[in-house]
């Protein structure tokens, strides 16, 4: 294939995904929205992970568990038969390899890690896919804490192996009948929850979503994707880093981890949403979940139902940083449709040998497209992240095709 | 105890004043909550309110993801968003009351900071004050976050009411009880909205704490319900606020009549139990 040469673009300004944010704040997004009864226990949560991750013992006993239980590091694939077919060069990160199947391990590993240091025996998490809730009955398992995971139940619906995996693993699933019946009410209900469990409980959020200091905990628990794969990428690329870093974006955790291995290189990072669940590409300023952000809302000022066939894109809005990101033109948030992201999993199943989780399959969708449509320059070297592995849709997909 | 004019022209402190004025004859005070837009004809629910001695009213203005509500509230808010209620029409209906006999009674909206911010904290506040809004509770707006709309509310009459909670450590109290305007909302208990069996033991800790610190008037709400719970938190508070047992009544069919009979054996409990503690 043929090398493009690199475009050099102006490096962001300092401090962009590096440490924390004063105030909680990404310009004017983030801050601590969150009822006067969590403000304490949101002020203990970011303490004690300020001291954690300062503290070499902390930063080992989570890089251990992240080797022996969850298989890190994940392998960079390159995507050679789609690549050839695309015209790009197109290098998979595979959170899809992890044990418990999505990048959610990265950063429940690290919650839970923190919650037995704060003296925690309990998670609270919400799960829209299954995945963090997974993830989190996995890690409360390991660590001996217990879980209780607020589900909507459309999504209960729809994720039934999921629901099942964290039964199995000793989890509590509690059923959410409100609202929307998924991942937005299921948060709302995980909240109201807390409220009256913030003294054995720690809320294990599964995004860069939620009030301080979620949003910058979490990215800072996934970076660990970036990182790795910037490694990866010096190792395996001519140029050192991809001219384009691409990512699926509900609340927007995997893509924040990705971006911040490359928030200081030249390369473009891209975030895909579903077009249902469009919170960085259409949402409106806001307040939800104890975050300020961009978030899908009807002329009132109502929070509207996201609609995405991958539960884990059915949330109403973005992570703080994202909005941030887009606002100063680091990232770009663009969306595909249902259909494209079904398409784009068939397409890699059969080209690679990979069944992707419907929510990773909407970043894939997005590079076919953009390699059709020349927005991907032939030759162009494109970072993809797979942030999961598609056996959860395997019921949504039997349908469809 | 001379409150003449509330609608629509209420004067900044006037809720303060109001309620000041009521406590210092040794009355305990009693804020019934309604969802704004619930029934056609909802503002009746606050005429049935003031006949019943209300101090003052409390009106949400429902929101599609009440995070600090529990199931009471949340389906009052649900069925009021499906009825088309919004801020402007809930305002309009207030709007219509002031060309009506007084209530007597000071108006205070609550709702979700993303309802203050969807209009902009200028406009929000401007509209409230010309419905003759007197008070703002913002549960998801905690007092380091209040500084965009502390100002722009004052500047338009609007009292700012903020709330504290029994996790809340002293020193933030104290800032709390000094920044809240109108009185200061003490969280009985670490929950959320709704009813509950007995008056929490938190309820008179946290009073106490707020007492230390200021003179304003202190409401307690969250799990009031009962007269045995109004007359259990006079004895720490300056008196109630009554949400979901109020609203569970209109989910099941209430009427006004049926609100005031509600409150008045509340009202009674109220002004039976005066030896406060200062
Ligand atoms: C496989 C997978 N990818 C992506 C997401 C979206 O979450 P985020 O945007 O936080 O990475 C989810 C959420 O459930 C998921 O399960």
């Amino acid at each position: 294939m043929r090398e493009v040469p690199l475009r050099r673009e102006p490096v962001p300004p300092d401090g962009v995904m590096g440490g924390p944010p004063a105030r909680g704040r990404f310009g004017e997004y983030g801050g601590r929205y969150a009822p006067e009864s969590l403000v304490e226990a949101c002020r203990e949560v970011g303490e004690a992970f300020r001291e954690a991750w300062a503290d070499p013992g902390f930063r080992g006993a989570l890089a251990r568990l992240l080797a022996v239980h969850a298989g890190r590091p994940t392998p960079l694939t390159p995507a050679l038969r789609l690549s050839e077919e695309l015209g790009v060069r197109l290098y998979l990160k595979r959170e899809d390899l992890t044990h418990t199947g999505s990048h959610k391990i990265n950063n429940v590993l690290g919650q839970a890690l923190l919650a037995t240091r704060m003296g925690r025996r309990r998670l609270i998490a919400e799960t829209g896919a299954g995945q963090h809730g997974v993830a989190t009955a996995t890690a409360a398992a390991l660590l001996g804490l217990e879980a209780t995971v607020f589900m909507g139940e459309r999504d209960i619906e729809r994720q039934a192996l999921n629901v099942f995996r964290m039964r199995m693993l000793g989890a509590e699933v509690v059923p959410v009948i409100t609202g929307s019946r998924t991942l937005k009410d299921a948060t709302s209900e995980a909240m109201r929850h807390w409220v009256g469990a913030t003294g054995d409980s720690h809320y294990c959020i599964g995004s860069v979503v939620g009030p301080d200091p979620y949003p910058w905990m979490v990215r800072e628990l996934q970076r660990v994707i970036g990182d790795e794969a910037r490694a990866q990428c010096a190792a395996e690329l001519r140029t050192g880093v991809p001219d384009h870093v691409v990512a699926c974006v509900g609340g927007g955790s995997n893509a924040a981890g990705t971006f911040a291995g490359f928030a200081d290189t030249p390369a473009r990072l891209v975030g895909v949403e579903a077009e249902g669940g469009a919170g960085a590409a259409r949402g409106r300023l806001g307040v939800l979940h104890g975050c300020r952000s961009l978030f899908l809302q009807d002329g009132d000022g109502q929070i509207t139902q996201a609609h995405s066939i991958a539960a884990g894109l059915d949330y109403p809005g973005v992570g703080p940083e994202h909005a941030h990101l887009r606002d100063l033109g680091r990232a770009r948030y663009v969306t595909v449709t249902d259909d494209e992201a079904v398409r784009a999993a068939v397409r890699l199943a059969r080209t690679e040998g990979i069944v992707p989780a419907l929510e990773s399959a909407h970043a894939l969708a997005w590079v076919i497209r953009a390699a059709g449509d020349g927005e991907l320059p032939a030759g162009s070297t494109v970072l993809m992240t797979l942030s999961g592995r598609g056996d959860k849709d395997v019921s949504t997909l039997k349908e469809l095709l | 105890m001379t409150y003449p004019r509330t609608n629509p022209a209420v004067a900044a402190g006037a809720v303060e004043r109001h309620l000041r004025a009521r406590r210092d004859v040794g009355r305990g005070l009693l804020m019934p909550y309604v969802t704004g837009g619930i029934t056609p004809g909802w503002t009746d629910y606050l005429r049935a309110f003031a006949a019943a001695g209300a101090d003052a009213i409390e009106v949400g203005l429902p929101f599609s993801d009440p995070t600090l509500d529990g199931v009471t509230i949340q389906q009052a808010s649900d069925a009021a968003l499906a009825r088309g209620a919004s801020t402007r029409r809930i305002l309009a209906d207030l709007s219509e009351l002031s060309g009506l006999p007084d209530l007597g009674v000071p108006l205070v909206v609550s709702t979700y900071y993303n309802l203050v911010l969807h209009d902009g904290p200028e406009a929000f506040c401007a509209a409230l004050r010309r419905a003759g809004v007197g008070g703002l509770i913002v549960p998801d707006l905690p007092v380091h976050e209040a500084d965009e709309l502390t100002g722009v509310a004052e500047g338009a009459g609007i009292e700012l009411v903020l709330l504290a909670s029994p996790a809340t450590p002293q020193p933030r109290l104290a800032e709390i009880s000094a920044r809240s305007r109108g009185f200061v909302y003490a969280v009985s208990l670490m929950g959320t909205t709704g009813e509950r069996a007995a008056l929490a033991a938190s309820a008179a800790e946290l009073t106490g704490r707020i007492r230390r610190v200021t003179d304003r008037p202190v409401l307690l709400g969250f799990g009031i319900s009962t007269p045995d719970q109004a007359r259990g938190a006079r004895r720490h508070a300056d008196g109630v606020v009554v949400g979901a047992a109020v609203m569970r009544r209109v989910l099941d069919g209430a009427g006004p009549d049926d609100l005031r009979a509600f409150l008045a054996p509340l009202r009674q409990a109220l002004d039976q139990e005066c030896d406060r503690p200062r």
